[in-house]
């Protein structure tokens, strides 16, 4: 943001209100693009991934090498499939539900602090707008499944939601801890805060940070509705949940919102709890946005080997571990490391 | 709109108006920030229009009445889908906004518990409220759950079930009550 501001800013001829529309509009586009580029990768990433573990090849035809151009032949595939809104549907919230779900999801990338100076939005409230905004995706998921008219949708839609809601607030409480220990929720400084080696990243700063951190993944794979927590969407048993209905380029919406959504939380696990942009080793000669998505991308590799390695879990187990394993150890975090800030005297 | 109220608030903070040009406009100030948000907004709208308007050209269009009905692994559906739904989806719901809430209340103290805490006074105040705070909601916690309102299959009625009739709050699967078709 900084940056292009500053660019646009030696061109005379613009105001800064002009000045900042602009380069408003550029992160917006390129955080587009980066959405855009997670589903292609991603897509690509999850077969193989998956076929790793299963021990068998994966996509290896398209584009020669391992089949990397397999997510473009897709795409091309995708954009020509008919879309289809079936007569019972109720047509406005059917076609408005993939746009709101886009859109919560491009707004999150709004905070995210990939490099000092490349953030969209330098809110002061980052985490919680963070937060605020990423919870737009559950009324997307009613809409939808609401929208269909179908059994298959409203079921999933409904667990969906109630998933979701569920899993934010230990989420939301596993961030706690660290905004202790930063006095501030914005996502540049709690970055900064991490400044030099691994031993100063908040994941290894006292153990119940650890412990928040490990809260935080597991309600994150919940957050974005991925094995073993894809209740919304069990195949075996509501054929797709609450997409059913849709096709082609409404259909893609989602996917590219699931799999933007995926490197979100992995995002924001990394500048929350990994160091953000800051090398493992302090003056290592590599680039801050290098390190920040490495490392989210080596998150986003965990997510699919849990995905691929555990079985669903029950509706029953999944409540029980959101309300009487997850929110009670997440609430002992916010306690420890409010007494180990005051006993080790950080808070000076 | 929102850069003309900043500018207003810099005049009254006294803020000279070369301190936000153009970089402090950008780099500083809830309204710039916000938007930048607005600004993404509107491009998710315009981004999401192009994607669909140029499938629109590309993708065929062959309604037939077949191919609109309502998806249910091939058989006819029954009825509509818009049913009631079970009620612990509400319950669900009423947890979410009371310990969303919490949450809400714990980001504020968390942003200060840093600063206060050295005072002498405030410090032990400071720690000791947000305790009570997390206990009285914790017993809130503990009353729904020894309730058995957290279990997803509840059991309702304590009693033993008559012949040939399954027991209360068995199904695990029956999410939603279809009541349309009884």
């Amino acid at each position: 943001m900084e940056l292009f501001a500053n660019l646009l800013g030696k061109i005379e001829a613009l105001s800064s209100q002009n000045v900042l529309i602009l380069s408003s509009l550029i992160m917006a586009l390129i955080m587009a693009l980066v959405m855009a580029a997670c589903a292609i990768v991603f897509t690509w990433m999850e077969r193989k991934v998956a076929a790793f573990l299963q021990s068998r090849y994966g996509p290896m035809r398209v584009g020669h090498w391992h089949g990397v151009a397999q997510p473009v032949a897709d795409m091309l595939k995708i954009l020509q499939k008919e879309d289809i809104i079936p007569a019972e549907a109720d047509r406005t919230l059917f076609t408005l539900a993939p746009v709101v779900i886009f859109i919560g999801s491009l707004l999150a990338w709004a905070a995210i602090p990939f490099a000092p100076g490349f953030i969209a939005s330098d809110l002061d409230l980052g985490l919680l707008y963070i937060f605020a905004v990423s919870s737009l995706a559950v009324i997307g998921i009613l809409m939808a499944g609401w929208a269909s008219n179908n059994k298959w949708s409203l079921y999933g839609a409904a667990r969906g939601a109630a998933q979701m809601v569920s899993y934010e607030i230990p989420l939301a409480l596993s961030t706690v801890p660290v905004v202790l220990y930063t006095a501030s929720l914005n996502m540049n400084d709690i970055v900064i805060a991490q400044q030099g080696g691994v031993a100063n990243w908040f994941l290894f700063r006292d153990p119940f940070l650890f412990v928040a951190f490990v809260v935080y993944f597991i309600c994150s794979i919940a957050e974005v509705n991925r094995g073993p927590f894809d209740m919304p969407e069990t195949e075996s048993e509501l054929v797709a949940g609450y997409h059913t209905e849709y096709t082609g380029m409404r259909w893609a919406f989602f996917f590219l919102s699931e799999y933007a959504n995926l490197f979100l939380v992995s995002c924001i696990a990394t500048a929350v709890f990994l160091g953000g942009w800051w090398a493992p080793i302090p003056g290592l000669p590599l680039a801050p946005a290098l390190n920040f998505i490495v490392k989210s991308v080596l998150l986003v590799f965990l997510h699919m080997w849990v995905r691929w390695t555990l079985p669903r879990l029950r509706v029953d187990q999944l409540m029980y571990l959101c309300w009487k394993v997850m929110i009670p150890i997440a609430l002992i975090c916010v306690i420890g490391s409010g007494i180990w800030l005051m006993v080790s005297g950080q808070a000076s | 709109m929102a850069i003309r109220a900043y500018q207003t608030l810099n005049e009254m903070l006294g803020l000279p108006m070369s301190s936000m040009l153009p970089l402090a406009a950008v780099g500083s100030g809830v309204l710039t920030h916000f938007t930048t948000v607005f600004i993404f907004v509107l491009f998710g709208i315009f981004f999401a229009a192009l994607a669909l308007g140029v499938a629109r050209l590309v993708r065929p269009n062959n309604p037939n009445p077949n191919k609109l009905t309502t998806y249910e692994c091939g058989e006819l559906p029954r009825g509509s889908s818009w049913v009631r739904f079970n009620v612990r989806f509400y319950l669900i719901a009423l947890f979410f906004i009371v310990f969303d809430v919490e949450v809400i209340f714990l980001f504020p103290w968390a942003v200060v518990f840093k600063q206060l805490f050295p005072h002498p006074q405030l410090g032990p105040l400071v720690f000791w409220e947000m305790v009570l705070f997390l206990a009285i909601l914790t017993v809130g916690l503990a009353y729904v759950w020894g309730k058995g309102d957290l279990d997803w299959v509840k059991k309702l009625i304590e009693r033993e079930p008559a012949a040939g009739e399954p027991a209360a709050g068995e199904s695990a699967t029956g999410e939603l009550e279809e009541v349309t078709s009884r």
